[in-house]
């Protein structure tokens, strides 16, 4: 695996082995030093086009706790400074020898672009492009859900609410649960489904209160109110009417069930604030989750040999010691 | 004045004859023809076709001339095979006056690499909003006969109609970019499974099929002819069929890109393949195929559209739309429709020379290959082959969405007025 | 003329390999009055295994239960880049190490870079009163300046040789065997 930019590039096994890493990193947190020094020496480079104060924290903790170099570049991606974007800005990352890049970027397809480019070697990981894809939020939200749900994910009902058309999360979810073997149910007004959604490995269904017994997790997407003003809906409240998640229909949920959400939130939007805060609610654990998920990203994608570094050619018995201790 | 003695040529396919061509005019047309004095050109085994016609080409000067100039375009349309382009208004300032017309027809002249013919915008300013001083341009020294919008649609009902029934007064016709702009706000790509797929906003074939079907009543309702640019969809081949059989006077191009190219390239997120009307679907593709095999689509137009690669090596929604087409057309119609058994060299003189010079009512253009006529003429290799080099082009833009794809055929020479422009592929 | 395989010989079978476990546990509690301050860790993956047994002898000795850990080296080791990224074992410290006799457990001994890795390892999680070693198999070689405290077996080998280790609950059997590696092998 040389880059994640996408959850539907990832096999089960590569997926699962993302997991249970995660699951490994996550007592990292409740050490004494929180530190590991596997990635000492390493540069990340969080490259964030697009506002994302809670993402890139994230990725930097997590880089920082396996003892990376971070460096942070913020830039406003827009029409009028493109002249100065992905390319440029790639080539003096190249330069300062950035060992992955972290990229979030309002067009779907940038982390493609630099991935495939000549513009940089490093790993590149998808932190959210446009509309298109935000991998590592896909595996939060599974790792959280297997944590609560037991075991793996398969045959799990995991039904998805929200602004499916301009969700990223929406995609990178439908795609790595079902990959998971869980059975994906999209919830949205028909405007707010893409087309070409037949072709998805998932289920659709315009009727939210009929999603609800079924379900073992909740997911609620952030819908945003400004939607209406092109027709998506008629109002705010009519969208949280039919589609919100209030405490009434929460109370309908089997009592396994969960509710998720990848946030920033739109309290009393799509959520609640009662069910934001209830109980069943997993939204803040899914943060928590999202450090170790992303340690486990970096460790897998530049923790070991990359192109960069080949065959140590000083020492070559060392290979045969490592075979022998530790029986591995 | 050069004499040229073309030996052994295959005019539109057929048997091998000899041209001689003299004072810009074919002489002789026969077998076994001599003449003291002339330069022979060995064409054993190549195709003698009129010289292309290209009504669909930005050559970006006025305003761009770091993407293209009239002067490399022609050059490059001249590698293409081609004696005549018409370039599109969207200039910088736009083409809408007798003033900007004139002086892209005269950089055309000093160019002498091919006849440049401009086309008129049908609005001022490309803005949509009022008509440009048509009658002007159409009595310049640029007797210009083809208007259009291209690169926007005219897309008010009453302005569309008021361009159709103005232009009757000298001949002219109305090109139109088939795109409703409210449909296709932000659209980056088709619109379909692979947009959803991809986070990519869509554009979906309505928004080019609603305006044809709407332009094509309007012209019948006024007695006008219509022409449709770059029609990229099976609804709109079949619109037009149905056009065609009521006797509305419709004409329409496809762009060589169309006839090949589907929008599963997008995956790739590489702009290149990022141009307006999107790349479409396969079943698409086929429909376009079979609309210019059986004359639904009279014409191929390249839509020639040099970009400079900053605006190409970025993410895909900050990328400009277009591709180059000029020197690649020839090749990809043999490849697409001769090759295929879909249509014969008569028809793809029809579809590249003689239809596009009707059209756009150049009467020098698109005749026949016969003694009296002008010496525009294309020497062709079908049995050659290239591996398409993005730095192999007479454009100053590089962004061509063949590169590293092998195209069958070569363009071996180019007549303009009887004076080669290229010869043994070269540009003279 | 047709090539010799490399053949293998046992060293240890399962009753040696009991009695080496039994006699470990004994030394353990002989050199550690306080059996309480003990923490005993296995070094995936058969470290764990053993450290397991030997928790379990210990149990029946001092009539009390005693369990064993696992303490996971992989993010400690000095030859991470050399292979792709490794998966993670599982690291479960029961208790609180500091102040504590952390006992590592592991199978074989050579270079010592897996200890050094777990000592490494264990500074992160505390700080113990101090560090044993104990390991079924001592065969040499060693690259830095580490000795196990308890030893099942001393091995000498050479570089051509490998040790195999097998523990019934993964591979089906107890045994400990040398094997030759290389081209035309030796007996």
């Amino acid at each position: 695996m040389k880059h994640l930019l996408s959850a539907g590039d990832l096999s089960r096994d590569e997926a699962v082995r993302i997991l249970d890493t995660a699951e490994e990193l996550l007592g990292v947190a409740r050490r004494p030093i929180k530190k590991l020094p596997t990635l000492r020496g390493r540069t990340i480079v969080n490259l964030f086009f697009e506002d994302s104060t809670r993402t890139r924290i994230s990725f930097e903790a997590a880089a920082k706790r396996l003892s990376a170099d971070v460096i942070n570049f913020s830039a406003k991606g827009s029409s009028v400074s493109k002249g100065e974007s992905l390319k440029d800005t790639a080539l003096t990352l190249q330069a300062m020898g950035a060992d992955a890049v972290v990229i979030r970027h309002s067009a779907s397809g940038a982390p493609h672009r630099l991935a495939h480019s000549q513009w940089t070697r490093g790993a590149v990981v998808n932190a959210g492009d446009g509309t298109h894809e935000h991998p590592t939020q896909a595996l939060l939200d599974a790792f959280t859900a297997r944590k609560h749900l037991g075991g793996d994910l398969a045959g799990r009902n995991i039904t998805i609410v929200g602004d499916v058309l301009h969700s990223r999360v929406a995609r990178s979810n439908a795609l790595l649960l079902n990959t998971l073997g869980a059975n994906v149910t999209l919830v949205a007004p028909p405007t707010l489904l893409p087309v070409g959604v037949d072709a998805w490995p998932v289920q659709t269904s315009y009727d939210l209160d009929a999603s609800l017994e079924k379900a073992d997790a909740v997911m609620m997407l952030r819908v945003q109110a400004e939607r209406m003003n092109a027709a998506y809906f008629p109002s705010a409240r009519e969208y949280s009417r039919r589609y919100g998640l209030d405490v009434a229909r929460m109370n309908r949920l089997q009592d396994h069930a969960i509710v998720m959400h990848p946030g920033p939130m739109n309290r009393g939007m799509e959520i609640s604030a009662d069910v934001a805060d209830c109980e069943r609610s997993v939204i803040v654990e899914q943060v928590t989750n999202g450090v170790a998920v992303r340690m486990a990203v970096l460790y897998l994608l530049v923790g070991g040999q990359t192109d960069d570094t080949g065959p140590d050619t000083s020492g070559s018995t060392e290979n045969i010691h490592s075979d022998n201790e530790g029986a591995r | 004045m050069t004499t040229y003695l073309i030996r052994g040529a295959a005019v539109l396919g057929g048997d091998p004859t000899d041209l001689l061509i003299e004072d810009g005019v074919v002489r002789s047309v026969g077998r076994g023809l001599t003449a003291d004095g002339a330069t022979v050109v060995d064409a054993d085994g190549l195709i003698a076709l009129p010289g292309l016609v290209d009504l669909h080409t930005h050559l970006r000067e006025p305003g761009r001339e770091d993407a293209e100039t009239v002067h490399t375009g022609a050059q490059a349309a001249a590698r293409g095979g081609y004696t005549c382009v018409h370039a599109m208004a969207n200039t910088d300032p736009v083409a809408d006056t007798a003033g900007v017309v004139e002086q892209v027809w005269r950089l055309g002249r000093e160019s002498r690499y091919c006849d440049v013919q401009p086309v008129g915008a049908v609005t001022v300013g490309l803005a949509g909003e009022r008509l440009a001083e048509l009658g002007a341009m159409a009595d310049s020294a640029a007797a210009v006969r083809v208007f259009s919008d291209d690169g926007k649609c005219v897309s008010d009902a009453v302005l569309m109609r008021r361009a159709l029934e103005y232009v009757k007064a000298f001949d002219g016709v109305i090109a139109q970019h088939a795109q409703e702009p409210r449909l296709t706000e932000g659209a980056q790509m088709n619109e379909g499974v692979l947009s959803g797929e991809l986070g990519l906003q869509g554009w979906p074939a309505v928004a080019e099929e609603a305006i044809i079907a709407r332009d094509v009543l309007l012209a019948e309702h006024v007695g006008s002819r219509l022409h449709v640019c770059h029609l990229s969809t099976r609804g709109s081949v079949e619109i037009v069929r149905w056009a065609k059989s009521r006797g509305i006077d419709v004409t329409a191009e496809v762009t060589p890109h169309h006839l090949l190219l589907t929008d599963e390239l997008v995956r790739s997120y590489d702009p290149i393949y990022k141009v307006n009307p999107p790349l479409r679907t396969a079943d698409d593709v086929q429909a376009v195929r079979e609309g210019l095999a059986d004359g639904t689509i009279d014409i191929v137009a390249t839509d020639h559209a040099p970009h400079p690669m900053e605006d190409k090596e970025c993410e895909w929604s900050a990328a400009a739309f277009g591709m180059l087409g000029l020197e690649t057309a020839l090749n990809i119609v043999q490849q697409t429709m001769v090759d295929t058994g879909l249509i014969g060299w008569p028809r793809v003189a029809e579809a590249m020379s003689t239809i596009p010079a009707r059209i756009g009512r150049v009467s020098t253009h698109g005749r026949p290959v016969a003694e009296g006529e002008p010496a525009h003429l294309v020497l062709y290799d079908p049995a050659a082959s290239r591996v398409v080099e993005p730095a192999d082009t007479a454009s100053l833009s590089r962004n061509t969405p063949y590169a590293g794809r092998e195209l069958p055929g070569r363009v071996v020479a180019t007549f303009l007025d009887g004076r080669p422009t290229v010869l043994e592929g070269e540009l003279q | 003329m047709v090539a010799v395989p490399a053949s293998a010989r046992t060293v240890l079978d399962d009753q040696d390999i009991s009695r080496a476990l039994t006699r470990i546990t004994h030394e353990i509690l002989e050199k550690n009055r306080d059996a309480d301050d003990l923490v005993l860790l296995g070094v995936p993956t058969r470290g764990v295994h053993l450290a397991q047994r030997i928790a379990a002898k210990m149990s029946q000795v001092e009539g009390r239960d005693i369990s064993s850990g696992a303490l996971d080296v992989t993010m400690y080791r000095d030859d991470l880049r050399l292979q792709p990224a490794r998966s993670l074992e599982h690291t479960d410290i029961p208790d609180d190490i500091d102040g504590r006799v952390v006992v590592l457990i592991d199978d074989v001994l050579m270079s010592g870079r897996t200890i050094r890795a777990a000592l490494d390892a264990l500074a992160d999680h505390g700080r113990p009163r101090a560090v044993q070693l104990a390991v079924l198999v001592d065969r040499g070689h060693r690259e830095l300046p580490i000795r196990a405290d308890y030893v099942g077996k001393n091995l000498p080998t050479s570089m051509e040789e490998k040790v195999k280790v097998r523990l019934a609950e993964i591979d089906a059997e107890d045994s400990v065997t040398i094997e030759a590696v290389g081209e035309g092998g030796q007996a």
